[in-house]
């Protein structure tokens, strides 16, 4: 039989969608039972309940912020996010210029703050350094505050003399208050890290934690504010004799006078403390951005020029890390919010009920539309939403996993939407399939016809769907992305389902008995279509075009002949016997025709 | 009683026939008068309603409440922040929103917290929006540059798959009248505009060109061998065209329209303003509006682009032709 062929690709193609499924399910069940994902979708802010804040860097005496000023904003935002303790935030960019930061739950002012504090970096001098990881000291072991000088002579190397006098100069004991001693007591710079103040007084001491060695410094005030760096770059460290060594260092380039002055007087002091010592504390200078050191260098020769090489144990990495840390101190960023939108828990759980709810609602009507419109042939219309449905939300809880992708609420009306598109596509195909079945064709012709014609329709419009699906999620901003997102996915969603299961299905359906003969219920009965059988009795077999009312590719020519041939008495005849069709030929400049015909009728 | 399968049969043989075409001086009228009604009426009434995601400020809903009266939400207000301008709804059931005037953000979290306090609700029940002023700037700048490109970048694609530009041109127009018409409609009945109602907007800019797609795509069909038949004139296949997607288009616009009506029942009467209603509002007028404008302006706009073409007046002439020579015939 030569039907067996189109039968043998549906079904083969039937099988390849359920493996894809079946493909998806596993993956998801793997990540299930790893503990990596869930059977639910991650949901957004918006449907859970937490707070959106959306800010804009700004780098100072500039008006647009470079890639690489976002990122290092990003990293900054990160920073302070992480060490307030907030969990599971998330922190992205936005049309290359805003930050978005999305917690669970209502941070407090004080974590708002934090936040949206502009960026900070300066150079403070080393007073004293715990030099290794450092907790707190426990509560009972807390030196009293009568007795700072026994704290200064244990974590100092040289106290002043006369610890009452005036600080002489950004290294001096004497900066330590009993206040300041007790805070550093009470830091702790390991996990559980202490919530320090990012945005301190310039010309006051504070307590800080280096937070990639968690080591703990009391640091003088500030001696070289963060404006006064030039630039910065990493490179391998030259040699004595010129040879590149294996050494990463990082160049730092004051600005001159004010920088390369204030730097000569800070390592002049610094550097005979090196001399003398080389391990003591006070002979180093801190970087500190947000109040937290990135890196206490040593001072190992005074620097005269503005011209310093930092070394240290870097990888090129950590080199490169350090060179742009110092190159964004060049640039304070500080931060405009656009908006911060906290939703309750409450609200964000309704929500997401009532979008659902709007969902089976709009979901139950369409059914029902297709269904009183299409008949037998609605079931599989609902059998392709739902399996469009299902490779979509598979679709949204794999991205979840791998790309931790949140479906909002707008998102969740886009699939909403989405659902009448979707339908749309079998609607196209099953009209052509009518079309072709009132032009007198048997059933699996008119579905192999109806699909050559629909697959293009559908192709071309659903490329309009993508196109500005990708269109608006590269350009929106805000939740229009999400709903963007889902509307693409949907669409690709619904191209998988009408070429891998709604046609396949169809070919099959086409030579069962019940749609192949067009029973009355199956939607595709040629009698209610109006259809002119093939065979005419009387010996006189008529062209599937003889009657079709549009001459299309390359039957145009002959069909227009045979037009021209025929009688009007042929034609009028011909149009009896068929009780239907009408005024061929008479074209639509004639709108009363169709009330004419009803009237014979 | 005639099926809504018989009224497809009479229209796919051209025995029923509406005059798209043929009448399009009226449908391009009627186009005319509602783009400038458009563009009056919300000019008229005073521009359009603008949400607090476009003019900058606060907004608070608070879910649970035992108690509705907007005086409670007043007060509080005006206690937390002296001078503050609150306008207190209650949304829906028991869900109140509070819409201020420009506050810090500081302020914003101090109103919520004394709103919290005033309704006896827990912070879990509070929900806060702080918008700075450029935040809808953005977002509208944004979406007019997604508008642009995506109109460009559809033009080209129509024009490629269609090879006439003809046909993009006239797309266009009938996405430009939706757009417009849309807007006038938000404009007039005062329906506040916020970043979900530009979602919707965006959406119907798919929609309306997809609608569209599938109408031309068959028109191209029915006309690709025009030149070389002396059956129908351009016109005349256009229109039928158009007549025999009739069905599909009134279909299509059903399936669409429905879970969209769903989304703005539920999110109206059940949820209270906000994104679900915002949004299905735009599309409800939106999808509508694309159907119509789809059959009565962008088809018939592009029969008449393409009508004055010498070869399709020589087809004319010849359809004519020979249906003088048939009348005399018979």
């Amino acid at each position: 039989m030569a039907r067996t062929g189109p039968t043998k690709v549906a079904r083969r193609t039937l099988f390849a969608l359920l493996a894809l499924i079946i493909v998806c399910i596993i993956t998801i069940g793997a990540g299930v039972l790893s503990g990596a994902t869930s059977w639910a979708p991650k949901l957004g802010l918006d449907l859970e309940g937490g707070t959106e804040m959306i800010l804009t860097p700004k780098a100072e005496g500039t008006t647009s912020i470079s890639a690489d000023q976002l990122n290092q904003a990003v990293s900054i935002i990160r920073q302070r996010v992480d060490g307030s303790g907030v969990s599971e935030a998330q922190i992205t960019t936005e049309g290359g210029k805003n930050v978005v930061v999305q917690m669970p739950g209502t941070p407090t002012q004080q974590e708002r703050d934090l936040i949206t504090a502009s960026a900070n970096m300066n150079f403070r001098a080393v007073i004293v350094s715990s030099n290794a990881p450092a907790g707190a000291v426990a509560k009972t072991a807390l030196t009293p505050a009568d007795q700072l000088s026994t704290f200064v002579a244990a974590n100092v190397l040289t106290p002043n003399p006369d610890p009452t006098a005036k600080p002489a100069n950004g290294s001096d004991p004497n900066w330590i208050t009993a206040a300041l001693m007790t805070q550093y007591e009470e830091t702790s710079c390991i996990a559980p890290v202490t919530e320090l103040p990012t945005n301190s007084d310039p010309a006051k001491p504070i307590v800080a934690c280096e937070s990639d060695t968690g080591a703990k410094y009391i640091l003088g005030p500030v001696e070289i504010p963060g404006k006064w760096i030039k630039t910065a770059s990493y490179g391998l460290q030259p040699g004595a004799q010129g040879v590149t060594t294996n050494t990463w260092a990082v160049q730092l380039t004051l600005i001159s006078p004010e920088g390369s002055n204030a730097f000569k007087a800070v390592t002049q002091r610094l550097n005979a403390k090196y001399l003398a010592n080389p391990n003591d504390p006070q002979s180093r200078f801190a970087i500190v951005l947000d109040d937290n050191v990135v890196s206490a260098p040593a001072s190992q020769a005074v620097i005269t020029d503005g011209q310093s090489s930092i070394t240290g144990n870097f990888t090129e990495a950590s080199a490169k890390a350090l060179a742009d840390q110092l190159k964004f101190g060049a640039l304070p960023i500080s931060f405009t919010i656009q908006s911060t939108e906290t939703i309750s828990a409450t609200l964000g759980l309704q929500q997401l009920e009532m979008g659902l709810l709007a969902g089976l609602i709009g979901l139950a009507l369409v059914v029902i539309y297709s269904l009183f419109q299409y008949r037998a042939l609605g079931f599989v219309t609902i059998l392709s939403l739902v399996i469009a449905g299902g490779l979509t939300y598979l679709a949204i809880v794999l991205l979840g996993w791998t790309e931790n992708y949140r479906l909002s609420l707008a998102g969740v009306a886009g699939i909403i939407v989405s659902i009448g598109q979707t339908a749309d596509s079998f609607i196209v195909y099953f009209e052509r399939v009518r079309d072709e079945l009132r032009d007198g064709r048997g059933l699996a012709a008119a579905v192999d016809n109806g699909w050559h014609r629909a697959k293009r329709t559908i192709l071309a419009s659903k490329a309009v769907n993508i196109l500005a699906s990708l269109v608006l999620y590269f350009v929106s901003v805000g939740n229009v992305k999400g709903f963007a997102f889902t509307l693409g996915l949907t669409a690709v969603a619904d191209l998988i389902v009408v070429f891998m299961f709604t046609h396949p299905m169809l070919l099959l359906l086409a030579r069962t008995k019940f749609f192949g003969e067009g029973h009355h219920f199956s939607g595709l009965d040629p009698r209610q279509l109006g259809a002119i059988p093939l065979y005419r009795g009387a010996g006189r077999f008529r062209s599937p075009e003889d009657t079709l009312a549009v001459a299309t590719g390359k039957n145009a020519r002959a069909a227009g002949e045979a037009e021209r041939r025929q009688t009007i008495a042929e034609r009028r005849l011909a149009a009896k016997e068929a009780e239907m069709v009408g005024s061929r030929g008479t074209g639509a400049v004639k709108p009363k025709s169709g009330d004419d015909a009803k009237e014979s009728k | 009683m005639k099926s809504f399968a018989t009224f497809g049969n009479e229209l796919y043989t051209g025995e029923r026939s509406y005059p798209f075409v043929a009448k399009r001086k009226t449908w391009f009228t009627i186009t005319g008068v509602l783009i400038a009604l458009s563009v009056l009426i919300p000019i008229l009434v005073g521009g359009f309603n603008f949400g607090i995601e476009f003019k900058g400020g606060s907004q608070f809903t608070i879910s649970n409440v035992s108690n509705t009266s907007p005086a409670i939400g007043q007060s509080a207000v005006a206690k937390a922040v002296p001078g503050a301008d609150a306008i207190v709804t209650n949304l829906v059931g028991n869900t109140m929103q509070v819409q201020t005037n420009m506050l810090s953000d500081k302020d914003t979290v101090t109103v919520a917290d004394a709103l919290q306090t005033a309704y006896g609700v827990t912070v879990k029940d509070v929900t806060s929006t702080f918008v700075g002023p450029s935040w809808g700037a953005d977002v509208s700048r944004q979406a007019i540059i997604g508008f642009i490109v995506f109109v460009l970048l559809a033009t080209v694609l129509m024009a490629l798959y269609f090879r006439t530009w003809r046909m993009s041109v006239a797309a266009v127009i009938g996405l430009l009248v939706v757009m417009i018409v849309t807007a006038g409609v938000y404009g007039a009945s005062q329906f506040e505009v916020s970043p979900s109602a530009i979602i919707g907007f965006l959406t119907i800019l798919s929609y309306s060109l997809y609608d569209t797609v599938v109408v031309f795509d068959k028109i191209r069909e029915n006309t690709a061998d025009i030149t070389s038949s002396t059956r129908r004139t351009f016109g005349e296949e256009v229109n039928l065209a158009i007549n025999q997607t009739l069905v599909r288009s009134i279909n299509t616009m059903m399936v669409a329209v429905l879970p969209v009506g769903s989304i703005l029942f539920i999110g109206s009467l059940l949820l209270g303003a906000g994104t679900l209603q915002d949004l299905s509002l735009a599309l409800f007028i939106g999808i509508i509006v694309s159907t119509f404008s789809t059959v009565f302006v962008a088809a018939p706009m592009y029969a008449w682009l393409r009508q004055n073409e010498p070869a399709l007046v020589k087809q004319a002439k010849k359809v004519q032709a020979r249906r003088a020579a048939e009348t005399v015939a018979a």
